[in-house]
């Protein structure tokens, strides 16, 4: 605990620095950097101690006193916002390199509020302290997401960022008034049964949901996420919208045993979430608005597990809750690595490009090999292929699934999770063999393609060290679940877990061997193939057109063509523009196809809902004059009405 | 025999999704006549063997849905020379899907309704509002006149089947009301279409009804 | 556990003589004599002595393709029980772990296609990972449904309770559902008429065989022999799940199993002879059709 606590204060110093007018600026990523490192080692020794701690800092608030924590559940996080906090600092130094310095500063000074807000919020044992670590939170990251704001339409997606986190703090509020009614905001105090727990779920889901980006309030990640810089939107991704998730977490440890209902609700949300994630994801030719969407699949696919924990838990079923909840949290801790791999590997992309438009890319892989190869891991790894992390992770979903449609607890939840999470996996590989496939394979197919050089050592080393993290987390996925049960136990019932663990421990030491197996088979295969083949001729030649001999980059496949069948069928629910210029006359001339996936979300129900209430607000605008005088008035009638009201 | 009638309910639940996904209005026809069949052969293998002139009518009533009906439609279909793809308002894949929400909407009102079963499976009932769904369906979802038709066939093969699950003593009763009635509408149905054909030359729904706003 | 060993040795041995049944089968019903039942060996062994011709556009991902393609399938061979003959490896959960492994089979094969930047592979690619999608739902779905009725989580397990009485044949409709639903799933998976056509010379209908025009050599043989265990995997789950054939003696099991799948490639064959290829817009709606039987499965063992 002291250690984190030297954690904020390194981070508090860093950002000052930062801020400082002075050249101090240099310190802010080896701020960042050592102190997340000394956070991931404290929540790390938690995490295998299970050791509980609290400390109360003599500083005087409102409400409350200040109480940090730090419990497994808590750990956990910390562990992830250490991990890729110190990654992303390593790497942000070398994506940010070259640029204004007195820009860069100020962006590190963000950097280490975001980082030091996010420990705080996981820390904070107090709902004061945790509604403000999470104002901080916002506002640093919305500043971190408008770094570039001289670029058209950055500042537009900071906006909605910005409006659509204080939509959801604004849920917080209500939901903390509603559970500290007997006057204290202490979590040791926080409780809610009944109706109003219900009604706290239904806030918390909503508020955390924003944050989290479940499916309709997903909207602000596809707009944020691409225009940050890429280590920022590696963070956000990877670690902020999770926190989202952990208060989602702790609110549920408030709440007593959930009603069935609440699994439900979140088993559906989960599908919905995650089927319109990655669909979207799908249709998207910008490689970070892809991995955004992405993100919104694969928080569909945490929503998932946790709703079956819940059921789980409901129906008193050892093995469906605590497969469910250990899933939800290896989710969490596998999509962090694999997703801010991917996000590292797109901002690499377009610092050698200076595009992550996909059709102006292509054959990325022969000129940047090393973080083609990790950004294929990643991609293997998000697309839950066995012998990496995120199957193993999809695996206890479904475990907890075929459980609860054959003990006939929930059948129907559990047919929902199997066939939903069986059609994301589909389209996810999908997906993602169109992000590495059109970006990395092929021919290059713009000159900015060609040009593409390597990125510097350090970003390629933290790319390479998540990869290699993927890789070992998938083989060791019993001792992920050994790290995280007693996370997941917090959210369990105390006599549920020990048997089901062990259950959960068999089937996933076998899958590790399976996967050590299934390495070793392919190495040795590829060592036969090398062998047959060196004492025989091997050509290098053309692709073989089919007859056709002068093949352009322009002819491949493009991100457009590789999805068209897919769009074509959910074409209801994408509704993807298609601006064609097709060729006519006998010498036809530059014949175009452009395809545009708006989010039909942001199209049919915000901008309509956006557009009543411009209408609405429009009757107020005789009240605004843009007077000084005036505004003066309203404060005094204001001040007397109220002084009335008091004394009246 | 409670396996092979469990069995027959399925297949008559697979029959409808084969009118759901069907582009062909033979096979439309097809289906309609085999579903009839099915749902005649499922009284007469309850746990006890009826009285001979239940089984005397059913053998009836199947008769005349199963090939009377049937060969008066296709007759509809030659006389008219109507073109064999179905033209769909809703795609073939999204039809399959509603059906299956159809389906799981049927399985969760027939656990609701409680009706006395009389041993006939668990999916009887679900299988009987689904094949009543369907009709209702193809009713809505199809453009063609005859598809109308097939669909209300397939509509009453599902009260026909309400009856003989739940009026098993009676079923005759129900299912003679039903039979006139539908026998009359397809008559009705089958001389106005083929009058519709000869003033218009089609017998497309849609366009009917969009004819006098367009000319 | 000798007699895993043995289904292990005889589905290596013998999955390439799948290929030649099923093209011997469409031979005698076009009223030709066909090549013969060896055929895919002798080219097998062709394609081992042979060197290579590689895309100048390709990278190491193209090379290593098939490598990682052979070793998944391999994998999911280990999994693979024959009716009551169990899998080497059986444990509860196996059964998605031979999906997934089939599913990176799958992801290499479509990234080696991309890698070659030919738009015909490309096609290929892009429909191969559509159709997929659309099969794995009905594959695992079915597979719930039988693991909802047996209550058992392995696929050694629900094939010797499938077997063994643990569902009265046929009594139960769910093996029935299943199978038809997972038949399609093969079909589908395996590059199989009406979805795909081996034989067909136009590349633009093509699905798989599109997928690997620029192997050549080593590489061609891995995918061959790979492309052939797949078939043997799905067809060793189909059976396992379908034929009610237990006997006490597990070497009859094993060879009745063996028949099992011959007859299956015999069937396949048949298939083959008398349906022409869907167009491919009809394609995934014959796969949604799968989804909806063994939906019903499930709904079936629901109760």
């Amino acid at each position: 605990m002291t250690l984190l606590l030297i954690c904020l204060a390194l981070l508090l110093a860093g950002a000052a620095a930062c801020a400082l007018p002075l050249r101090s600026g240099v310190i802010g990523p080896y701020a960042a950097t050592g102190a997340a490192v000394l956070a991931s080692v404290a929540g790390f020794t938690t995490l295998i101690t299970g050791a509980m701690q609290t400390v109360t800092l003599p500083v005087h608030l409102p409400f409350d006193t200040l109480r940090l924590g730090l419990d497994p559940l808590s750990a956990l996080f910390v562990l992830l916002i250490g991990v890729i906090g110190a990654l992303a600092a390593v790497y942000g130094r070398g994506y940010l390199a070259g640029q204004d310095r007195r820009k860069t500063a100020l962006s590190w000074c963000w950097y280490n509020l975001l980082v030091a807000a996010m420990l705080l919020v996981v820390l904070a044992r107090t709902g004061f302290i945790f509604l403000v670590a999470w104002e901080v939170m916002s506002l640093a990251s919305f500043f971190l997401v408008v770094h570039d704001h001289e670029k058209s339409g950055v500042l537009r997606a900071g906006w909605i960022y910005l409006i659509a986190t204080h939509l959801g703090t604004a849920f917080l509020l209500v939901m903390f008034l509603l559970l500290g009614r007997d006057g204290s905001l202490d979590f040791a105090h926080l409780a809610a049964a009944g109706v109003s727990a219900s009604l706290v779920f239904a806030l918390a889901l909503v508020g955390f949901g924003t944050k989290a980006g479940f499916v309709p309030l997903h909207v602000w990640l596809p707009e944020a996420h691409p225009v940050a810089p890429s280590h920022v939107s590696a963070l956000m991704s990877g670690v902020m919208i999770k926190i989202g998730l952990y208060g989602l977490l702790r609110v549920l440890t408030f709440l007593g045993p959930p009603p069935a209902g609440w699994g439900w609700t979140l088993v559906s949300i989960g599908a919905v979430t995650g089927l319109t994630g990655v669909l979207f994801a799908l249709a998207q030719h910008d490689l970070k608005r892809l991995l955004a969407y992405s993100s919104v699949e694969n928080v569909g696919i945490i929503a998932l597990a946790l709703g079956m924990g819940l059921l789980g838990i409901a129906a008193g079923d050892p093995v469906v809750s605590t497969l469910g909840i250990c899933a939800a949290l290896l989710h969490v801790v596998n999509h962090a690595l694999f997703k801010s791999l991917l996000f590292f590997g797109a901002g690499a992309v377009i610092h050698a490009t200076g595009t992550d438009r996909m059709d102006r890319l292509g054959g990325l892989l022969r000129l940047m090999p090393r973080t083609g190869t990790a950004f294929l891991v990643g991609a293997a790894a998000i697309s839950a292929l066995p012998p990496l992390n995120g199957f193993i992770s999809e695996f206890l979903v479904y475990a907890a699934a075929f459980k609860a449609v054959s003990a006939g607890t929930h059948p129907w939840s559990g047919l929902v999770a199997v066939a939903g999470l069986a059609l994301i996996g589909g389209l996810a590989a999908a997906c993602f063999a169109k992000a590495f496939g059109i970006v990395f394979l092929g021919a290059p197919r713009s000159a900015a393609a060609v040009q593409a050089h390597e990125a510097s050592l350090s970003m390629n080393g933290v790319m390479v060290l998540l990869a290699v993290l993927c890789v070992m987390t998938g083989l060791g996925g019993l001792w992920m679940v050994r790290w995280v049960a007693p996370a997941a136990s917090q959210l369990l019932p105390p006599d549920m877990t020990t048997d089901a663990l062990q259950t959960l421990f068999d089937m996933l030491g076998r899958i590790g061997y399976a996967a050590l197996a299934l390495i070793a088979c392919a190495a040795g295969l590829y060592g036969l193939r090398t062998a047959l083949l060196r004492r025989r001729e091997v050509r290098q030649d053309e692709t073989w057109g089919c007859g056709y001999v002068a093949p352009t980059a322009r002819m491949q496949y493009s991100a457009s063509s590789f999805v068209q069948p897919i769009g074509v069928m959910f074409a209801a629910l994408l509704r993807t523009r298609h601006y064609l210029h097709a060729p006519h006359g006998l010498f036809p001339t530059g014949a175009r196809l452009h395809t545009d996936t708006p989010d039909v979300f942001v199209q049919s129900l915000f901008a309509p809902a956006l557009r009543v209430l411009v209408r609405l607000a429009a009757a107020f605008r005789d009240l605004q004059q843009g007077r000084t005088h005036q505004c003066i008035l309203y404060i005094v009638a204001t001040l007397l009405l109220l002084l009335i009201w008091h004394l009246g | 025999m409670q396996a092979v009638r469990e069995i027959l309910v399925i297949v008559l639940i697979l029959l409808n999704f084969r009118l759901l996904g069907t582009s062909r209005l033979g096979a439309c026809v097809q289906t309609v006549a085999l579903q009839a069949v099915v749902i005649g052969l499922l009284p007469l293998l309850g746990p006890r063997l009826p009285a001979p002139w239940v089984i005397a009518m059913v053998a009836a009533a199947t008769l005349v849905k199963a090939v009377v009906l049937p060969a008066l439609v296709r007759r509809a279909l030659r006389e008219t020379g109507v073109v064999r793809e179905l033209e769909p308002l809703m795609g073939y894949t999204l039809s399959i899907l509603t059906g299956t929400g159809l389906l799981v909407l049927c399985y969760l009102a027939g656990r609701q309704l409680q009706l006395p079963q009389g041993g006939a499976g668990q999916l009887l009932i679900p299988a009987t509002l689904f094949t009543m769904l369907t009709g209702l369906f193809l009713i809505v979802a199809r453009r063609k006149a005859i598809t109308q038709v097939l669909g209300f066939l397939v509509l009453e093969n599902g009260i026909y089947l309400f009856g003989v699950a739940f009026a098993v003593h009676e079923p005759w009763l129900v299912q003679t009301g039903v039979l006139l009635d539908v026998f009359a509408a397809v008559f009705v149905m089958g001389i106005t279409i083929y009058q519709i054909n000869r003033e218009f030359d089609h017998i497309d729904t849609d366009r009917l009804s969009t004819q006098g706003l367009k000319r | 556990m000798r007699y895993a060993l043995l289904h292990i040795l005889f589905a290596l041995a013998f999955a390439p003589l799948l290929a030649g049944v099923i093209n011997r089968v469409k031979a005698f019903f076009g009223g030709r004599r066909g090549p013969s039942l060896l055929q895919l060996y002798y080219d097998l062994f062709k394609l081992l002595r042979k060197g290579a011709v590689y895309s100048r556009t390709t990278s190491w991902v193209f090379r290593a393709g098939p490598c990682i393609a052979l070793a998944a399938v391999l994998l999911a061979l280990v999994l693979t029980p024959l009716g009551t003959t169990p899998a080497l490896l059986a444990f509860p959960g196996d059964l998605l772990l031979v999906v997934y492994a089939l599913g990176l089979m799958r992801f290499v094969t479509v990234l080696a296609a991309l890698d070659t930047g030919s738009a015909f592979e490309g096609m290929g690619a892009s429909r191969e990972v559509q159709f997929s999608a659309l099969a794995e739902v009905a594959l695992l779905v079915g597979l719930l449904a039988v693991a909802a009725r047996v209550e058992a989580f392995s696929l050694s397990v629900l094939a010797r309770q499938a077997w063994s009485g643990g569902m009265a044949w046929p009594s139960d409709a769910i093996l029935l559902l299943v199978a038809a639903a997972l038949l399609v799933v093969l079909l589908a998976e395996n590059a199989r008429l009406p979805f795909d056509d081996p034989n067909t010379h136009l590349e633009l209908t093509m699905i798989h065989e599109v997928m690997i025009l620029d192997h050549g050599g080593v590489d061609l043989a891995m995918i061959e022999y790979a492309s052939a265990l797949k078939l043997w995997v799905m067809g060793a789950i189909l059976v396992s799940l379908a034929l009610p054939l237990p006997t006490a003696q597990p070497m009859l099991n094993l060879v009745a199993g063996l028949g099992a799948i011959m007859v299956l490639a015999l069937l396949i064959g048949v298939i083959e002879s008398v349906m022409a290829r869907l167009r491919l817009v009809r394609v995934p709606q014959l796969l949604v059709t799968a989804g909806i039987l063994s939906f019903l499965a499930v709904m079936v063992a629901m109760r």
